[in-house]
């Protein structure tokens, strides 16, 4: 139980940082999990070369999650739509194709013996690593709260809906693209380094394209550009599998069902806008206030 | 023309645009100085909505310079533009559909320089366009096409602008609506100082309240003079006025 969910709580951060790109800028990417690798294999570097704990190597691995974000980005937001999806797609198969075949990044054999995180000199361990998890869960949807709430928000919105009108009114697309996917990749990041150290082992397979897609389902069964939307969506999709055990040969066949229904029924995913979820929930919340 | 050129307010030169293969503008002048409201007229496809929009920066240009206030901004792009105080109010208005009214006036806040007080000047907006403050918390998109124009001026007007691009505005208005949207820019005009460029199908209203006009046809000015002298023109009232 723990174990599950503990990784849905490391999945619901890379999600919320999808959810920056896709959800508030617009911007469609599918190699995600490109860069929630990327910060797994940074801490994993860090902890089994270094020696530098979790903790020192969280500002490097945000750091350096944020540049790598910056670099392929810079050239990826400049297509659009279908073209970016495919470029995403793209930059995920290089990055997992790196993780593979470069020696320094442990090949196909992967990279082992990551340390657990210490806290205060306390090895976390089952809870109290899936404690530490939902900390930064929390301090993720923190700053996802306060971003829906600043200007960038009310720019990025007018970006995802008119980007030609959004540059007559000030506004420079590629800025705000830009600013969106360094967070989200940032935020992939933590995520990715909470992996690292709490499966102790990764590999390639763990960051390649099918993961990209999972997480995407995740966002967009949630509801994208919400707040809760990642959460919920990761939960739902990371219990699932657990239920239905008998079935994880059909797995990808599910999610595909399920993002079909998703869109053609509830494209603004379950907490999204004029979604029956609100519709019922939304009355009682107005009452309260 | 005698006049000095380099303390113009706005001076397109020579302004060459094409899509491809295709010439929408070839080789057109033209200037303004601060405080007029201009016309550039001509029927569909004349490149006028091109024009417009290149000086917005939205369609790159090919040759020909444009200079804003003696700065050359042939290549600029469009969000810088609209800082140094160019704004356009696009055809059919294009206003955030999922943005309530006041959230859509905050959008075209957001290149201005001092933010002091954003309250401030959409409530002047508010009294010059009372509709939108009776509406200010509906979404956009339940707004009638004509408010939806309204909206569009204003959301271009809150960061107090020094030349407004209009690009079609009576195009999907109804007349009477047309008659009071021209009524808005020619108070914005007289009494506000606001420069204006209209760009129009409907000849006769813009040239009504524009102190000068331009003829497009085919991507070339054919014509240019005062608006008075182009409503006595026989070819433009047979052409575009219907007489």
């Amino acid at each position: 139980m723990i174990t599950i969910g503990t990784l849905i709580a490391i999945q619901a951060i890379a999600v919320c940082g999808l959810n920056v790109i896709v959800g508030y800028a617009g911007q469609i990417s599918l190699g995600h999990a490109a860069f929630f690798g990327i910060g797994a294999y940074t801490a994993a570097l860090f902890a089994t070369k270094a020696g530098l704990s979790f903790w020192a190597s969280l500002p490097i691995v945000i750091a350096i999650s944020a540049l790598i974000g910056l670099l392929l980005g810079l050239p990826s937001i400049r297509v659009r739509e279908d073209f970016l999806a495919i470029t995403t797609i793209g930059i995920n198969f290089i990055v997992e194709a790196i993780f593979r075949y470069v020696p320094f990044f442990g090949g196909a054999l992967g990279i082992g013996g990551i340390p657990k995180i210490a806290f205060y000199g306390v090895r976390l361990k089952g809870i109290s690593f899936f404690i530490l998890c939902l900390v930064f869960l929390f301090l993720v949807i923190g700053l996802c709260y306060w971003l829906k709430k600043s200007w960038a928000s009310l720019a990025c919105y007018a970006i995802r809906e008119e980007e030609q009108a959004a540059s007559t009114l000030g506004i420079s697309p590629v800025k705000f693209k830009l600013l969106a996917f360094v967070i989200g990749t940032a935020i992939a990041g933590i995520g990715g380094s909470l992996y690292a150290h709490y499966m102790q082992f990764i590999s390639a397979g763990d960051f390649s394209f099918p993961i990209s897609v999972g997480f995407l389902s995740m966002l967009v069964l949630g509801g994208m550009g919400t707040l809760w939307g990642p959460v919920l969506g990761t939960l739902i999709l990371g219990i699932l599998p657990e239920i239905f055990r008998p079935l994880v040969d059909y797995r990808i066949l599910l999610y595909t069902i399920l993002l079909l229904i998703m869109i053609r029924f509830q494209p603004g995913g379950l907490l999204g806008e004029g979604s029956a979820m609100r519709r019922i929930f939304e009355p009682l919340l107005r009452v309260k206030r | 023309m005698g006049k000095e050129r380099d303390n113009m307010f706005l001076d397109v030169k020579g302004l060459s645009i094409s899509y491809g293969d295709i010439r929408a503008v070839q080789n057109v002048n033209f200037y303004m100085e601060k405080g007029e409201l201009i016309s550039i007229i001509g029927a569909n496809g004349a490149g006028k909505t091109t024009i417009i929009n290149s000086l917005m920066g939205l369609v790159p240009v090919q040759s020909g310079t444009i200079i804003f206030k003696g700065q050359d901004i042939t290549k600029m792009p469009a969000h810088k533009r609209a800082r140094i105080g160019i704004r356009i109010v696009p055809e059919r208005s294009r206003v955030f559909p999922r943005l309530t009214v006041y959230e859509n006036l905050l959008t075209g806040m957001y290149g201005m320089k001092n933010k002091v007080s954003p309250e401030k000047s959409i409530l002047q907006l508010y009294e010059i366009f009372p509709i939108l403050k009776e509406r200010k918390n509906q979404l956009a998109s339940t707004l009638s096409g004509g408010e939806q124009q309204q909206l569009a001026i204003a959301r271009a007007l809150v960061s107090e602008p020094e030349l407004l691009l209009v690009d079609e505005v009576s195009t999907g208005l109804m007349p009477k609506l047309t008659q009071e949207v021209f009524s808005v820019l020619e108070t914005l005009n007289k009494e506000h100082q606001l420069t204006i460029l209209l760009v129009e199908q409907n000849a006769f209203v813009s040239l009504e309240i524009s102190t000068r006009g331009y003829v497009l046809e085919t991507g070339q000015c054919v014509l240019e003079g005062p608006a008075t002298f182009l409503m006595d023109n026989t070819r433009i009232k047979e052409v575009y006025l219907g007489h």
